[in-house]
């Protein structure tokens, strides 16, 4: 996993809430086999309407898409978090995102930043640009701010974990991995406790 | 004094393999279902890095949602191949996974084989007090027997295939609870329809729901399945059912379940998951069941959820601008204006099944309106798709096959179908389909499909009538005559 620490540039001025993955990935993309290329199918339903932001040249490659609450929503499809770093989203911002979701994001180095409305409205406007053409956003996980030219600055929480996991770019199973023996001694009190968790042998 | 704990901590407490300063804790996973959609990359992964499955026997595969629910065997037993090639393909990545890394796995044509929220409870892998995942969002299905169980990313997947555990923030807790006796003509899938326009589908997001109240422990296994199943719709990637004397009897016996003396010792660990006397919810939520109506939905999320003898909202009426527009979206979306009565509404399709109603009991009830009707002539296409092989066998041998044919549906093999659209079973642009299914998000069944969810019930009844139908009229009316 690429390493994340400040993230900046344009932010795809989104804003839709209640977005569910259907309308992240749908589903006959699912079909692949592979974690690359899903970025063609990434919003399809909303880049047929004209005007669309995914499609506006401004934006095309924005690191940052700034959503509406309740974000990602829905089926717990990873390839929704696979199409968005296809589009080379690197940070999203939302009042809120779905649990499934948001974890999915993390894993595959997708930093999720929950700003109350407010802030999230004041950061689409920059999106769009006070003087017409868009303004950059600027995102720094160590310090865990957002910060815009125009002097704004919004601070956000983040599990202390994940951001250890994004700064170094760590690889989540290795870490659980080298923790063999702690797995090893909790099968041994299960097996004790609760023998009967192995399923019963099938012809 | 031991602190009261519900029943969500009682079954996180006795997972814990390491609780880490932060709270965060590596919690151990006991059973793991696997399917060919979002299995791919992480058994991939796994190859790539090296690395084994650590349980195989806590690990079950089954396709499920890829596969055409039309005929998977020839006359001489020969495979007919999926003619979508992506399809195939991963239907044959599952199919070389599982021996690879000794996982088992119930074949496309097993008689077992079926959704494999179907599957689990109905092998007796899923059990009371186990943490179980899969790749999938409606895996809070599980939560009907008092498994702590949730859907995760592909990611997590490979997590738990190579360390049998997964890292996670304990949850907050929300109670869900609905006394009262439900009205006839009201289902548990009603119920599930009236928690998501309650509290919307954000609104249990961080939570862990627990059913409580006397519907609940009134309701069947099934009805609490399909209960559980839509746990997600409202946000909650878990929702929780005490695990009961209903629950020991319809796990007895099964394929997977405890046998003789690790049976009762399971059901004396069984017996004390139950929420303490004076244990406290972060939330609770009531709803009277006496409120609980057939329920319809008219928009684009399971919130968006109306009385079927109500009509279709006005978006002004919402309090939230944000709202106005999405509900506005919405309606145009699903060809509806403000003020129409959704009794009115035609529909061209009818899909009874999915993980949330395609059990026995589902199909028992649908089939007992449709005996001795047909459906409704402006009705293209009617099918019911049988959640396993084994619920189409039982539904065979009680004769329901043949009522749903007699009145014009067709009758499929078992899988996931046209609740999600990825097999050939959609719903074409700007038609209108009475669904059992569990998400009426725009272009689930099909791009432009236009979903209204419903009991299998009423989905009966929207077939025999041809439009939205309150299915009340049709109880106790054995000529079919609608007033």
């Amino acid at each position: 996993m690429d390493k994340l620490t400040t993230v900046d540039g344009r932010a795809y001025p989104f804003g839709m809430k209640n977005v569910d993955t259907d309308i992240v990935i749908p589903a006959h993309w699912l079909k692949t086999i592979s974690r690359n290329g899903l970025g063609k199918g990434a919003f399809e339903v909303l880049r047929k309407e004209p005007g669309n932001v995914f499609d506006d040249p401004d934006y095309a490659g924005s690191p940052i898409l700034i959503a509406g609450d309740n974000f990602g929503c829905g089926s717990s499809r990873e390839h929704a978090a696979w199409a968005l770093g296809d589009l080379g989203i690197k940070v999203v911002i939302a009042p809120s995102f779905s649990d499934i979701f948001s974890g999915n994001a993390f894993k595959n180095g997708i930093l999720t930043v929950v700003l109350p409305q407010d802030a999230v409205d004041r950061l689409l406007e920059v999106a769009q640009g006070i003087n017409g053409t868009p303004d950059p956003i600027h995102v720094d996980l160590e310090s865990q701010t957002v910060t815009t030219q125009f002097q704004d600055r919004f601070t956000f929480e983040i599990d202390p974990f994940r951001k250890h996991c994004l700064l170094g770019g760590l690889d989540e199973i290795g870490l659980t991995l080298d923790q063999g023996d702690v797995i090893d001694g909790y099968e041994a009190r299960q097996a004790q406790d609760r023998p009967w968790i192995v399923p019963a042998a099938v012809a | 004094m031991v602190k009261p704990r519900t029943l969500y901590e009682k079954i996180w407490d006795a997972h814990v393999v390491e609780r880490r300063p932060d709270g965060t804790c590596l919690i151990y996973i006991d059973r793991h279902l696997v399917h060919e959609v979002t299995s791919p990359q992480a058994f991939e992964g796994l190859r790539l890095a090296g690395r084994k499955v650590r349980r195989p026997d806590l690990t079950l595969a089954v396709p499920d949602h890829n596969l055409p629910t039309t005929p998977r065997r020839d006359a001489d037993g020969k495979r007919i191949s999926i003619a979508d090639p992506e399809s195939a393909q991963q239907l044959a990545a599952l199919e070389r996974n599982a021996p690879e890394f000794g996982v088992r796995l119930i074949g496309d044509a097993d008689l077992e084989q079926g959704i494999v929220h179907v599957v689990g409870p109905e092998q007796g892998f899923t059990l009371p007090g186990t943490t179980l995942v899969c790749g999938d969002s409606h895996t809070s299905s599980h939560g009907a027997l008092g498994a702590l169980a949730f859907g995760i990313g592909t990611s997590e997947v490979e997590h738990v295939l190579a360390t049998q555990t997964l890292l996670l923030k304990q949850s907050k807790t929300m109670a869900v609870v609905v006394d009262g006796v439900l009205a006839p003509g009201v289902t548990p899938k009603d119920v599930a329809l009236a928690i998501c326009g309650t509290i919307g589908t954000a609104g249990g997001t961080g939570y862990v729901m627990e059913y409580c109240g006397s519907v609940f422990r009134d309701m069947s296994i099934e009805g609490r399945l399909t209960v559980a199943n839509m746990s997600i719709e409202a946000g909650a990637r878990s929702g929780l059912f005490a695990p009961d004397e209903k629950t020991f009897a319809y796990i007895k016996g099964r394929p997977m379940a405890p046998k003789g003396a690790d049976f009762d010792a399971a059901v004396a660990w069984w017996k004390t998951l139950v929420t303490d006397e004076g244990a406290v919810f972060d939330k609770t939520v009531v709803i009277d069941a006496a409120d609980i109506v057939p329920n319809v939905t008219w928009g684009t999320s399971p919130e968006d959820v109306v009385a079927v003898t109500g009509v279709v909202p006005d978006p002004q009426s919402f309090a939230d601008p944000s709202k106005q527009a999405a509900a506005q979206k919405s309606l145009d979306y699903m060809g509806l204006t403000a003020g129409q009565k959704m009794a009115d509404v035609a529909i061209e399709h009818v899909f009874i099944g999915s993980c949330t109603n395609s059990r026995i009991e589902d199909l028992r009830a649908a089939a007992s309106l449709l005996k001795g009707r047909h459906i409704a002539a402006g009705i293209k296409h009617a099918m019911v798709v049988p959640g396993s092989g084994l619920v189409k066998q039982q539904a065979e041998s009680e004769g329901l096959d043949r009522i749903f044919l007699d009145a014009g549906f067709e009758w499929r093999e078992p899988g996931c179908s046209a609740c999600l659209g990825m097999n050939p079973d959609k719903v074409p642009a700007g038609e209108r389909c009475a669904s059992t299914s569990n998400r009426n998000f725009m272009g689930r069944q099909g791009p432009g499909s236009r979903t209204h969810l419903v009991s299998p019930e009423m989905a009966a009844a929207a077939a025999i009538t041809g439009r939205l139908t309150d299915v009340r009229e049709l109880l106790n009316n054995e000529e079919g005559v609608v007033a």
